[in-house]
């Protein structure tokens, strides 16, 4: 490499835990490029070794207090291998279903209202005193509103399914420990038609903000790429489970159904010497070609089709503007996002009516067995749980792959194209860093999951040049 | 004063997995125990929006977090609304959550912090270290009398234990 210098921007405003931005520059000042650090917590797989593998599905919801359900529900499936449970009761896959869309709702709601409404509703180039969540209230102060209540109302779901939010205990390896009552349900039933009516809301905002700034938005911090997520036997998007299903950027397939009990035939990582996070890649397509995306942008690329009326209403409408093709404007995911909204709220519609949730057939068991996989569709995208147990019980081997991990490559270059559009000499301007965030904010990285004790670090930028020295540093 | 008809929220929140982390719910899960009137007690990872609600129910608000770097065995001090942005996303801090709730959902509940200082945090454990476990005996008897009369602000010092 010549002569670069490095702008660090750490950490990111409005994503979860530590990151920061390097843009590396060459000797003329231009963008070589760009490298999102993030600063993963690792360590939590040797954790998980020696502990009994009916435990895990309990503890590792302490890896990540953003998700802790979609890690509970990855672990427990893992478990269902483990304990020889193919095919869970209606009752218990059910009722984790209900969990997960809880989750999923609540998740989607949050980021949508309370992290990236300020960038639809006031614009990139606002003043960020008024582009945040505060702007909202004063201005909007019913979306605010909404955003509160739909992520009670997701949170409401976990806590009848889950049991408590710091210890959930719902799911078991091969069910679940609980059934829904009759009063659970009907507290639920009874706001569900208010929550459909809000989402058919915030689908709309990302919709129109989409399709109002679609020539700008089409250049934003996008390009091609593969998708991969779980899809159903019959092509449906489904978020608890399935088989794998990649796609290029054109639509082809790369593969389609793929047992994930055998993903480490398709799914490698690999490790680079400047991040502590891994970089997964399609074995196939190899380490240049074989990235790809997860999440809802991905989910709705891949989906042949969505089983509940409006969301696959707002699929085909969200399909035609490529022409059927895949998506790769990377601020679509918000309008994937609330598409994925409507679904989940139709979903716990439809299975909080469903009596089967009543159901006293909790658990099955099957022939013990000493590895299993279990995947599940997480908010952010496709989550990889794999443990090896030994014949006393305990967990030897456990390899988590983690949605942001995934998205690793693609956040990388989106922040390259945005900083090679819009960085000007070394200058970090608000306008850049502005756009960083939103870049990144498409994805909803969970960037780690540290300790928030009090007393944190502020936003700092920092310039470094090629010897490695900060010659620049600008906090908020 | 006394509690008789005040409404309480306690939420303890951190990560248990995270060794002192663990401070807050373990707060939580002991004065639950207690199954004091008038005293709800919720704990969770970290704060979040959600809690606005719950907030606006109450007359008055216990936050209680681990401390990295804050006096021992603990601090106390009132929390004043203040709307500003977190650099976390799906948590968020107890200020700004008191000035969500009070904005959005017309809330005038009192909100204090008990800062329970720990130790150790950056690894991986679902235990609190000795001497965090003194200070969270302490901070639960302190907030026991504190409970009895509800008459919070008295209380309140950066350095309670320096200064009782």
């Amino acid at each position: 490499m010549g002569d670069t210098s490095r702008i660090i921007i750490e950490p990111v405003t409005r994503v979860e835990g530590h990151g920061k931005v390097s843009i590396l520059l060459d000797e003329n000042g231009q963008v070589t490029r760009a490298r999102l650090h993030i600063v993963e917590f690792r360590g939590f797989e040797r954790f998980i070794q020696g502990r009994p593998y009916w435990e895990v599905p309990v503890t590792v919801q302490r890896l990540c207090g953003i998700c802790p359900v979609s890690h509970h529900l990855a672990a427990a499936k893992a478990m269902d291998v483990i304990v020889g449970a193919d095919k869970l009761t209606p009752t218990a896959e059910k009722m984790r279903r209900l969990m997960h869309y809880g989750q999923i709702y609540q998740s989607h709601a949050l980021h949508f209202f309370h992290l990236v409404s300020p960038d639809l509703l006031f614009g990139f180039d606002a003043d960020p005193a008024v582009r945040n969540i505060i702007g909202v209230i004063k201005k909007y102060p019913e979306l605010a509103v909404q955003g509160v209540m739909m992520r009670k109302y997701g949170q409401e779901i976990i806590k009848v399914t889950a049991g408590k939010k710091i210890h959930g205990t719902g799911a078991i390896p091969g069910g679940i420990n609980k059934n829904l009552s009759i009063s659970e349900r009907d507290f639920l039933l009874k706001d569900i038609d208010q929550q459909i009516e809000w989402s058919r809301g915030a689908l709309k905002i990302a919709k129109d903000y989409t399709v109002e700034h679609l020539d700008e938005l089409s250049d934003f911090g996008s390009f091609d790429s593969n998708h991969l997520s779980l899809i159903r036997a019959d092509g449906a998007m489904d978020l608890y489970d399935g088989g794998l299903r990649a796609i290029d950027a054109e639509g082809n397939t790369i593969f389609d159904h793929v047992d994930y009990q055998g993903y480490t035939d398709y799914i490698a990582e690999e490790v680079k010497d400047w991040s502590y996070m891994k970089f997964p890649f399609m074995k196939q397509l190899g380490t240049e070609q074989g990235w790809y995306r997860v999440g809802p942008l991905s989910r709705v690329n891949t989906a042949d089709f969505i089983d509940t009326p409006e969301a696959e209403e707002a699929r085909i409408e969200f399909m035609a503007l490529t022409g059927g093709k895949p998506n790769n404007i990377t601020m679509a995911y918000h309008w994937a996002r609330m598409i994925e909204v409507l679904h989940s709220a139709e979903k716990i519609r439809d299975l909080l009516n469903d009596t089967d949730l009543q159901g006293e057939d909790l658990v099955v068991k099957g022939e013990r067995r000493f590895e299993g996989v279990g995947l599940i569709e997480a908010p952010r995208g496709t989550l990889f749980h794999h443990y090896r147990v030994n014949e006393d019980d305990q967990v030897t081997m456990a390899n988590l792959i983690v949605s942001t991990t995934s998205n690793n490559v693609p956040m990388n270059l989106a922040v390259e194209k945005v900083a090679k559009k819009y960085l000007s000499g070394t200058e970090i301007t608000e306008g850049l860093l502005n756009r960083v965030e939103v870049a990144i904010r498409a994805y909803d990285p969970c960037l780690s999951c540290a300790t928030h004790a009090l007393g944190k670090m502020p936003l700092t930028v920092s310039v470094v040049d090629h010897n490695g020295q900060v010659i620049n540093r600008r906090s908020t | 004063m006394s509690r008789q008809g005040k409404r309480v929220l306690i939420i303890g929140y951190g990560n248990p997995g995270r060794l002192d982390d663990g401070l807050g719910p373990e707060f939580a899960a002991r004065m639950e125990k207690l199954n004091l009137e008038g005293v709800t007690v919720d704990s969770n990872y970290q704060l979040a929006v959600e809690d606005a609600a719950a907030i606006a129910e109450h007359d008055f608000v216990i936050f209680a977090d681990a401390d990295t770097t804050g006096a021992e065995p603990f601090h106390f001090e009132a929390v004043v609304p203040r709307s500003h942005m977190s650099f976390s996303s799906h948590s968020i801090s107890a200020d700004a959550l008191m000035a969500m709730a009070e904005d959005l959902l017309s809330s005038r509940a009192e909100a204090y912090m008990l800062g329970i200082r720990g130790y150790e945090f950056n690894q991986f454990g679902e235990r609190i270290s000795p001497k965090a476990l003194e200070n969270l005996d302490r901070a639960l008897a302190f907030m026991k009398l504190a409970l009895e009369d509800c008459d919070f602000g008295k209380y309140v010092t950066r350095n309670t234990a320096e200064n009782r």
